[in-house]
């Protein structure tokens, strides 16, 4: 601990220091309401009989109106009195070795935020506006994907978070640790009325409650040091996920003072991510090990490059084709293990290691015309043996329904899939008998020759429409692929939906190069993870690519100025398909069950769905925000050359964009 | 292609209706109203402009140049009670069904992958 603690100043709380530092420095600026409950006696007093009651309706007073719209006046300094608290949390913060903040200002963390550059010099971390509290936490979301290191964020304690929580639920959902820090002016005995008031709550974290690991709020700086540290674990313990500390703005502008003992910074040790249930490993393994057609399937299974290894050593041990379902990379794409979902028919034992959704993995849905409600269809043959490794076995919650539909299943082991995998790799070793060795090697050929069809099926699939316009989605990303394949590439997201092309049809070989989807499918996830993402790969020398969607880069647009503005290259190449597609087909497919002509009003989609008249010139509107771009790209002839420059500026060190007209899917 | 409004395509089919190479007149004048109809029932929007399909939207399969015979087709097309709906007479005529059959026929046959220079880097090692 760095921060000196001033045993000898006098131990005012903060409403008697406010109240004094008030009297000290303007007293003579402030209304004669605020100028008597300044000179009035330090500890808490009922308001004087005689004063006179104001009425509901005023407008609000100089110091309310200065408070969020005028120049705002210097908040309390506590020099007098020590440090402000917020310096100490700059100290606890540093101890985590945290690198980027990525957020949108606030006057409710303002004091942390003068810490935070001021005290703390702007590095470890360095804060970067962003322009919607959305994007911050994105960004962060974006960031430990690509880095396995998570950032921390600020938001206003009320309407930030409110901005920032469907990006908090993507991370919930996509297993993904961020730090998120709220101010909130909680002592509504002396926080200024109106706008400030407006910004203030009991208990902030109650929004984001329901989808982060944990959340506290702290009412001491010794309190503060411990909860920092303490949901900086919890969030990097798998499962990982977000965390939220509300932090009172008093609390920050409080001088540091001491408790009865010195502050502390709390040392940070990683916990030791949880193991499967060895029995229950042996059993998986016995089972596994004698199947005939087992299938390994995989989602968030590899946290690291070193599980992509451990998978690819159990799927060779085992000759057994692995599904990768993709929210991480998980899995070679080259690998002639690698098959498509379609192999889940086939199995006698089906090993589901970090899956999202179970039970769609082995049953089916079909949205099919009895008025929006579906049909269930089994995908695996009676008898099939079910194991699951899964994190998120250990933190389930009631209300929001992330967890799916309920799937039995035979050998179950909470736990995390990459810890396990060695213990379960061992005893699929000791549980394989030699007189299987022939016959797995036999099974490894036959899947490596339908491989190798599949291969050329998909490249065969790929070459249809390969001229059309607008330009088919194949296309766009073999072109490209085309131009970035010699560069260290890292494919950080790709929003909207391109049939999954890249999956198909790119080499994706190490754990960087996909990052996987949102979580949660809310949309505007694409754009700041991306540049999150890419600010990462930055400083890991690596390229970053990104297929871009119209309607998700227009939830919050002004991310593209936060990597302008702080020089984060990424290439963003847009599938620009004019309309929010799904929406587009949902409601095609409800006109056409209820035996109706959706109407389509001017457009080429039904009325609410398309984005088009006008076409947004994503390009220019890059281009205002500090990008190099080029659009829109029509023809696929265009395209490649387009995608050239685009490159070249990118490893200049700027972000690119390049605005593509495509094919729907 | 800025074909993006109803118009647009009827202008821009307009110029097509010519061009199909080794159609016969009537033909290519059913297929020409087959891709206004294709368009404005809203078959590409899980089908793709060019009827090429999509592993997320048509369960992957190819509907340019379809192998299916007329009657099947437009019995697959009435009945189908699958991820795609069934579009009945009452929003899609015979007529137009017929003319949206022409249309997928005179589409392009595919390039071969050989010929397709950037396809070679699909998952090479």
């Amino acid at each position: 601990m760095t921060m000196p603690t001033k045993k000898t100043s006098p131990q005012l709380d903060r409403r008697k220091f406010l109240a004094t530092a008030a009297i000290a420095g303007a007293a003579g600026s402030v209304p004669p309401a605020t100028a008597a409950l300044a000179a009035a006696p330090t500890s808490p007093q009922p308001e004087p009989q005689s004063a006179p009651r104001l009425p509901s309706a005023l407008p609000p007073n100089a110091r309310v109106a200065a408070a969020e719209s005028g120049t705002p006046q210097a908040p309390a300094s506590s020099s007098e009195n020590g440090p402000p608290g917020s310096d100490f949390m700059v100290d606890v913060i540093k101890s985590l070795d945290i690198k980027y903040l990525p957020a949108n200002p606030a006057a409710s963390y303002r004091g942390l935020h003068e810490s935070l550059i001021n005290y703390g010099k702007n590095t470890m971390p360095e804060f970067l506006t962003c322009m919607h509290e959305e994007s911050g936490v994105a960004m962060c979301h974006g960031y430990f994907k690509a880095t396995g290191k998570p950032l921390m964020t600020l938001v206003h304690g009320v309407v930030g978070l409110q901005h920032a929580t469907m990006a908090v639920y993507n991370a919930w959902c996509d297993r993904v640790p961020v730090l998120i820090v709220g101010g909130n002016d909680m002592d509504a005995a002396h926080r200024a009325p109106g706008v400030p008031t407006f910004h203030s709550a009991q208990d902030i974290n109650a929004i984001v409650r329901d989808f982060t690991k944990w959340d506290d709020t702290p009412v001491s700086l010794q309190h503060f040091a411990e909860s920092f540290v303490r949901m900086y674990k919890i969030a990097t313990t798998p499962p990982y996920g977000p965390v939220m500390m509300s932090l009172d703005e008093g609390l920050q502008n409080d001088s540091v003072r001491n408790f009865g003992r010195p502050l502390y910074v709390p040392k940070f040790f990683a916990a030791a991510p949880p193991q499967g249930d060895l029995a229950a490993v042996k059993e998986a393994a016995r089972l596994l090990a004698n199947a005939e057609h087992p299938v390994i399937v995989v989602d968030r299974a590899a946290r690291t490059q070193n599980g992509v290894d451990l998978l690819i050593e159990l799927a060779e041990l085992l000759q057994a084709p692995v599904v990768n379902q993709g929210n991480r990379m998980n899995f070679p794409s080259t690998h002639y293990l690698s098959r498509p979902p379609a192999v889940i028919s086939q199995a006698d034992v089906v090993i589901g290691m970090e899956l999202s959704d179970y039970w769609g993995t082995v049953n089916g849905f079909l949205d099919n015309g009895n008025f929006g409600f579906g049909e269930y269809v089994t995908k695996i043959k009676p008898g099939t043996k079910l194991i699951s490794i899964s994190s998120v076995d250990l933190l389930t919650k009631s209300n929001y329904q992330d967890f799916q539909q309920f799937q039995s299943i035979d050998v179950s082991m909470p736990g995390d899939a990459e810890a396990t995998l060695p213990s379960l790799i061992e005893a699929v070793k000791s549980a394989i008998g030699n007189d299987r060795k022939d016959a797995l090697a036999k099974r490894g050929d036959g899947i490596r020759q339908s491989h190798l069809k599949g291969l050329q099926a998909t490249k065969e699939a790929a070459a249809i429409a390969w001229d059309a316009q607008p330009v088919s989605t194949a296309r766009l990303l073999m072109e490209l692929y085309a131009q970035i394949k010699d560069e260290n590439w890292s494919l950080v997201s790709t929003s909207g939906n391109t049939s999954n092309w890249a999956n198909r049809l790119w080499p994706i070989e190490k754990h960087y190069q996909w990052l996987g989807w949102s979580g949660g499918y809310g949309i505007g996830y694409g754009a700041p993870a991306s540049i999150g993402a890419a600010l990462g790969n930055r400083d890991l020398g690596r390229f970053s690519v990104s297929i871009q969607s119209d309607g998700d880069l227009m939830f919050a647009p002004g991310v593209l100025w936060t990597a302008a503005r702080h020089k984060i290259p990424l290439l963003a190449v847009m599938h620009n398909n004019r309309g929010y597609h799904q929406e587009v087909m949902h409601i095609q497919r409800m006109s056409n069950f209820r035996n109706r002509v959706a109407n389509i009003g001017n457009d080429l989609a039904p009325i609410g769905t398309s984005i088009m008249n006008p076409d947004i010139q994503y390009h220019d509107l890059a281009k205002s925000l500090g990008w190099w771009a080029k659009g829109p790209i029509t023809d696929p002839a265009d395209l490649g050359p387009a995608i050239k420059e685009a490159v070249a500026v990118v490893k200049t060190g700027q972000p690119a964009l390049v605005n593509v007209w495509t094919q729907p899917r | 292609m800025r074909a993006m409004g109803l118009k647009a395509v009827l202008f821009v089919v307009a110029g097509l209706a010519t061009s199909f190479a080794g159609l016969n007149v009537a033909a290519a004048a059913d297929a020409a109203k087959g891709k206004i109809a294709f368009t404005k029932h809203g078959c590409w929007q899980c089908h793709g402009f060019a009827g090429q399909g999509s592993v997320a939207t048509s369960n992957g399969r190819v509907i340019a140049r379809t192998q299916l015979p007329l009657d099947a087709f437009k019995s697959f097309v009435r009945t189908t009670n699958g991820q795609m709906p069934p579009f009945r007479e009452a929003v899609l005529s015979d007529a137009e069904l017929d003319d949206i059959y022409a249309y997928l026929q005179s589409l392009p046959a595919p390039k071969p992958v050989a010929d397709i220079p950037l396809l070679n880097d699909a998952r090479s090692q």
